[in-house]
């Protein structure tokens, strides 16, 4: 006796439907996974693509980078493809030709990213040295300044969120002029580091306060004092906060631009006021001022893709409490 | 001071009088010292006496001078009190010095005019300013984009929540989507303005231009009509900033228990209902936080206007920071242009007061 086996279990109809609900959310969800990153990732492809363009290239809208050698026959390859050259990186002194010489317009670049930099780094850090040690004493000792308690000071240094630059934008240019202090590079950290102060001391505030208190608690019975347990015991644990708090200045004060732009004339312009200042002048030349802006947001993109996970956790402190 | 802290520390100080009394003369010291250094610099000023001073560096130094003496003071004075004040008094003196100062210092420019380009100086010119600032149509034009742009961040903060809620499911290369979607935060808004405003929206070679050829569109220009050019305005700063909001409402949506939303799942809620119901209420929190702190970037947009439209056509893209940017740079009259910032930041004050409040209300436990 030969049965057939019977098929026991076997999809129901109701189940097949939510099978063909669920591929289709998939579907759907990487489809919109993927033309969201198009859309954030494109500017950036254009520009890196654009800077290896010439005038041809670009009016003719050609998208691909690609070795002339290998290009296939044909209108359609031709309204794709275009041979890269190094004209744009040229302009900036950046290019494989030009790096042996000596180049004026390197040199200004140069000077330019050196500033940034200084001022980015500086200020970062002085922002993150200052918050830091306000954040801890605000989580963990009670003060009275007058009549200011601990919320009313973290308020008050919150608060700064608030003041928009413009305020303090002519006040400061007036002042700095009296100062000497116009067109400096540290006229700017100044400024720089006030404007991320409030963000380093509300992500470093929200850092300490998961650190238990008995920690210090221990080491100061063994010994320590309350600095010698906040820089041995607390720094080291509180780090990765530091460093997404660091990060998050350091993106913020490379892309400023409006202090700088104010405050700065020849000496101390950050790459953004050099950028901007090109903008206008360039016309269609629009390989050299793809490599410039490309050059100038590239430290950015780097730091981006390595260090991500600070720069989340940075901005995810506070928003879960 | 010590009853309640968090951290309880047992301390002994025995501070002695000569102690006490050397840290107060270090601080009335370099108090006076910077007296006597502003006074000096005032009298030549003045024209009483020239000391050969070109600047007010001297002041300056004088008062970081006075700074460090008062931070010393506390631990000489204060003893283990001291030094719990030492956390906080160098960043609580920094804020201070770099804002309280420069804006009672605005209100004096505020009343006044001066051209800094001219020898004049400044001149007490009362409430002119103000009267100017009352008949001038552009600024209140420029306030009135102010609340169109803020009115955007609603739209910007469905997509973020939208994309939040699908990097938060179950997708593969999660760290690769959350990177590329991360990346506009990162670059420079004038190098934006460049790549995107000026090349990629460029009417005749731009690629967006010609997408919107191939789509039918016969003569795209982005920056022509007054709502148009808005428009484009904040879907730029929408691109840099929705990936702002959506890191934040992402941490928030990662830290609801999986159980709630298991449990309504057993319960028989779909996905649209138990959205509504069990996901969204316990985001409002994290939605107002996100919400707050991206109308207070908002409020500061300016660099993406100055280099792509700066303000154009006839002001519709103006935000205020633009418009006194562009004030300046062509007057360069400091005194009006101080006015409507302050004017600004007293606005800006009320309407977050109000928001706040609000969002209090909004965030409080329902009972």
């Amino acid at each position: 006796m030969t049965e057939t086996p019977v098929q026991i279990f076997r999809d129901s109809e109701a189940d097949r439907g939510f099978r063909m609900k669920w591929w289709a959310s998939r579907v759907a969800i990487y489809g919109v996974l993927v033309f969201w990153a198009v859309i954030c990732l494109f500017p950036i492809y254009w520009t890196a693509t654009t800077s290896f363009k010439m005038a041809p290239n670009v009016m003719q809208g050609q998208m691909i980078p690609f070795p002339p050698a290998w290009t296939p026959e044909g209108d359609w390859a031709k309204s794709l493809f275009y041979a890269p050259k190094w004209k744009g990186w040229e302009s900036i002194g950046l290019s494989p030709q030009t790096l042996q010489q000596e180049s004026t317009v390197r040199a200004e670049f140069l000077k330019r990213f050196a500033n940034s930099a200084i001022v980015a780094l500086v200020s970062s850090t002085l922002a993150v040295v200052l918050g830091a040690m306000a954040a801890y004493g605000l989580s963990r000792f009670r003060y009275k300044f007058g009549w200011m308690k601990n919320d009313d000071i973290l308020f008050f240094f919150l608060s700064q969120l608030i003041l928009p630059p413009v305020v303090l934008a002519l006040p400061f240019l007036v002042l700095y002029k009296e100062l000497a202090l116009l067109d400096t590079r540290i006229g700017l950290i100044l400024l720089y580091t006030l404007s991320v102060l409030p963000i380093v001391i509300w992500i470093m505030k929200d850092q300490f306060e998961t650190i238990p208190t008995e920690l210090e608690e221990a080491a100061l019975v063994d010994g320590l004092s309350i600095w010698g347990a906040f820089l041995t015991i607390i720094v080291p644990i509180a780090l990765p906060g530091m460093v997404a708090a660091f990060i998050l200045s350091l993106v913020l004060t490379w892309n400023e631009y409006f202090f700088a732009a104010l405050l700065t004339s020849t000496h101390a312009n950050t790459l953004p006021v050099m950028v901007a200042s090109q903008t206008g002048s360039q016309g269609i030349n629009w390989w050299s001022m793809a490599a410039l802006s490309f050059a100038a947001i590239l430290p950015l993109i780097v730091i981006g893709i390595v260090l991500e996970r600070f720069i989340i956790k940075g901005m995810a402190a506070g928003a879960v409490k | 001071m010590s009853g309640n802290d968090q951290l309880h520390v047992v301390t002994s100080d025995e501070i002695s009088d000569s102690r006490r009394r050397f840290g107060g003369l270090l601080v009335w010291g370099a108090a006076g010292l910077m007296a006597l250094v502003a006074l000096a610099q005032a009298a030549q000023i003045l024209g009483w006496r020239d000391f050969g001073f070109t600047n007010w560096r001297p002041t300056l130094y004088a008062y970081c001078l006075w700074a460090t003496a008062l931070c010393w003071a506390q631990v000489i004075t204060r003893g283990e009190h001291g030094k719990r004040t030492l956390f906080v008094l160098p960043a609580a003196l920094f804020v201070i010095s770099l804002t309280v100062f420069p804006l009672l210092f605005g209100l004096i420019i505020a009343f006044s005019s001066w051209n800094l380009s001219s020898l004049d100086g400044r001149q007490f010119n009362g409430v002119d300013n103000l009267v100017q600032m009352w008949g001038d149509a552009f600024y209140w034009n420029a306030l009135g984009n102010m609340v169109i742009y803020v009115a955007a961040i609603l739209v910007e903060y469905a997509i973020a929540f939208g994309l939040a809620l699908i990097l938060a499911g179950q997708i593969r290369a999660r760290k690769f989507w959350r990177v590329a979607f991360l990346m506009p935060l990162m670059l420079s808004p004038v190098a934006v303005s460049w790549m995107v405003g000026k090349s990629m929206l460029e009417a005749r070679f731009g690629p967006l231009a010609r997408l919107a050829r191939a789509l039918g569109v016969d003569n795209p220009s982005f920056f022509e009509s007054p709502w148009m050019a808005k428009l484009t305005i904040m879907v730029l700063d929408a691109w840099t900033f929705i990936p702002f909001m959506m890191i934040m409402l992402l941490a928030g949506l990662q830290a609801i228990p999986k159980e709630l939303q298991e449990a309504s799942k057993v319960d028989g809620a779909t996905g649209w209902k138990s959205f509504w119901e069990i996901t969204f209420p316990l985001m409002l929190p994290v939605s107002v936080t996100a919400i707050l702190i991206r109308i207070i970037f908002k409020l500061k947009l300016a660099d993406i206007v100055i280099n792509v439209t700066s303000g154009g056509p006839g002001g519709a893209t103006d935000t205020v920071t633009s418009f006194i940017f562009r004030e300046y740079r062509e007057r360069s009259n400091v005194g009006y242009g101080t006015m409507l910032a302050m004017v600004y930041l007293v606005l800006i004050v009320i309407a977050m007061t109000f928001l706040m409040k609000f969002a209090n209300r909004l965030t409080r436990p329902r009972t």
